[in-house]
């Protein structure tokens, strides 16, 4: 964890089971007031990589809880997925890596 | 052709790549610095604020109703739609192609407060930079149009841009100006514009009345396929600036100031624009103001 | 210094420009060339009355005077914040500025712009940042807002702010930044005449601010930027 003049850096890493393979980078959501935006890319080796940054600080917990849930019901494999964030609830995060998972071919 | 889908959809509610996505040729869109490249703000993690893959604006080639086009989109809800170092020169890079690349125009899906003050100077170099390109691609015969409908209209250093181009469309709760309202306000205070008022902030920058005074040259819904088709139409409308047409527009210009003179309200100027109807204008939707000018502007 | 001290030095006692209020305009023979002045006095706010009195110089000069260069003097707080200007279109007489002064360029005309005493954005972004070089003096100032309403905007603290703009080029209005950001093309010394001299022989007419950034290391990615986006 790094923090750079109120900018909070958050690495997480699960195993996943279920391969992706290769496809074009997905992006969904919007770095607004209360908003992310989410980059899948496909990445080497059986990692399902989160790697977020966020304006709001100090959340560290509910990000690993929310993104433990979300890979929990999606255990992807050979993903890194990026997060730019600006205070979204646990609800929008979930929601934003159900839509980029959903556009995953 | 394909395109929109049937039924209305909100060009306001939409981010700049979901218009992208409805307003041109179905898949049609290619992309130059997607998101993926990470082509970021250098400036922003400094001030606490998160970057965005595409530093908030979109660009790419494209097909209207089969026609060659390039594309630029803001999307308003990062930063405001500002354009700080990098947005900019994506938008720079646009128009620079255009002249090597010749398309049948450029389109830009303006949406932006101006220059992104978390940027500062190099944001206002950056919108000055735009200008200058916008500027060497119109005096290349290329068509610059500009769309405008988005939440957070189109302010500052943008709205200047905007009136740079050939052709604007703008949507009825689309807004046009420099300053905003509440800048004025603070600086002014609430007598001089009160930023909450929103029908004076509307009657002041909105859609209706910069079409009205002939600032836009279409009005229309907000709406997906609206502004799809205005901007089919305007694919062949370009004008170029010539020292007649700038004279012309001298000449508009000193006539609005003298009509405006002592106008308290949007409502005085378009009576002395002799535009009739002046008080229903704030009632009547899009296709009612459009009837309006067509039998009030010669 | 005032602009009557600038004119004094580059055109010497017999030069026309006059000041109306805030708006300066009129001519000049500077090396035996006549040149055409405009711009303001006074940190004038630019509405859009001012704007078009300034592009109606540009047009007739254009009309009237084929090849003349064309000397921006700018001193401004800014663009005027009143509703009645946006009520007009502020926005649409400024560009209409702008307009005039780039066809003026590509019409053959030299457009140079100095920032003489102050300069913030919208009073000058269609003048002088569309010209062929927007040169300054050393002691003006350049910014794109004042910290208070900067504040308000960006919900950034005053302090942050202030604390910004002494350290970091982005933020800090003296010229040298905006040399070296390649926003301003030169600094004029002591000797103005040669600084009007070197602007007029030696200005580019394409926009090569953003190289001129990155050579001088204030302003890195622009340029590089527009490289990617052509080779894409």
């Amino acid at each position: 964890m790094s923090m750079a003049a109120g900018l909070e850096t958050l690495h997480y890493n699960f195993t996943g089971t279920q391969a992706v393979g290769a496809f074009a980078p997905v992006l969904v959501g919007v770095v607004g007031s209360g908003n992310l935006e989410v980059l899948l890319e496909p990445s080497p080796g059986p990692a399902c990589r989160f790697e977020v940054q966020t304006s709001a600080r100090g959340f560290g917990n509910i990000w690993e809880a929310v993104l433990r849930d979300f890979h929990s019901r999606h255990p992807l494999a050979g993903v890194v997925v990026a997060i730019h964030d600006m205070g979204a609830t646990p609800a929008v995060v979930s929601l934003r890596l159900a839509q980029a998972a959903a556009a995953l071919p | 052709m394909n395109g929109a889908l049937p039924g209305r959809i909100s060009y306001a509610e939409c981010s700049a790549r979901e218009r992208i996505a409805r307003l041109f040729d179905a898949g049609s869109f290619r992309e130059w610095l997607p998101p993926a490249m990470r082509v970021m703000s250098p400036h922003l993690a400094q001030l606490g604020v998160p970057a965005a893959f595409d530093d908030g604006v979109a660009i790419g080639e494209a097909r209207l109703a089969d026609r060659r086009v390039f594309v630029g989109a803001q999307e308003g809800e990062f930063m405001g739609g500002g354009v700080g170092e990098v947005h900019g020169a994506k938008l720079v890079g646009l128009f620079k192609r255009a002249l090597r690349d010749r398309p049948d125009a450029v389109l830009l899906l303006a949406e932006s407060g101006g220059v992104r003050l978390h940027e500062a100077n190099a944001g206002l170099i950056a919108v000055s930079e735009v200008m200058r390109a916008l500027l060497d691609t119109r005096a290349a015969d290329i068509p610059v149009i500009v769309l405008i409908g988005g939440a957070n209209g189109c302010f500052g250093g943008m709205g200047i841009v905007a009136r740079c181009a050939d052709q604007l469309v703008i949507s009825d709760i689309g807004r046009l100006a420099m300053s905003g309202p509440e800048v004025i306000e603070a600086s002014h205070g609430v007598e001089e514009f009160d930023s909450r008022d929103r029908a004076l902030v509307w009657r002041t920058t909105g859609g209706k009345h910069r079409f009205l005074v002939g600032d836009c040259d279409q009005l229309v819904e907000d709406d997906v396929q609206a502004f799809r088709d205005a901007a089919v139409r305007a694919l062949d409308a370009s004008r170029p600036l010539t020292l007649q047409s700038l004279q012309d527009e001298h000449a508009v210009l000193t006539q609005r100031l003298r009509a405006g003179e002592g106008a308290e309200d949007a409502i005085d100027l378009w009576e002395g624009l002799g535009i009739a109807h002046a008080r229903a204008v704030p009632h009547m939707n899009a296709e009612q103001v459009r009837t309006l000018r067509q039998e009030s502007v010669a | 210094m005032k602009w009557t001290e600038v004119a004094a030095q580059l055109f010497g006692s017999e030069h026309a420009i006059r000041a109306d209020g805030e708006f300066l305009s009129g001519s000049a023979t500077f090396d035996g060339q006549a040149v055409a002045v405009v711009g303001s006095t006074n940190h004038a706010p630019i509405g859009y009355a001012l704007a078009l009195r300034q592009a109606e110089v540009v047009l007739d000069t254009i009309d009237r005077h084929p090849g003349r260069a064309i000397f921006l003097l700018i001193d401004t707080q800014g663009q005027q914040l009143r509703r009645h200007d946006e009520l007009l279109g502020i926005n649409r007489a400024m560009a209409h500025l702008g307009c005039c002064i780039d066809l003026a360029r590509r019409r053959g005309h030299r457009v140079i712009g100095l920032v003489y005493d102050q300069a913030l954005s919208g009073g000058f972004i269609t003048s002088g940042l569309i010209a062929d070089a927007c040169d300054a003096l050393p002691e003006a100032e350049i910014r794109v807002m004042r910290i208070p309403a900067m504040a308000r905007v960006t919900k950034l603290s005053e302090d942050v702010l202030t604390a910004l703009s002494e350290s970091n080029p982005v933020f800090a209005p003296g010229v040298q930044n905006y040399l070296r950001m390649g926003g301003v093309r030169a600094l004029w010394q002591a000797d103005l005449p040669a600084g009007l001299r070197d602007a007029l022989a030696h200005a580019a007419i394409d926009d090569r601010r953003a190289i001129d950034g990155r050579a001088r290391g204030g302003r890195l990615l622009a340029a590089t930027v527009v490289e990617q986006v052509l080779a894409a």
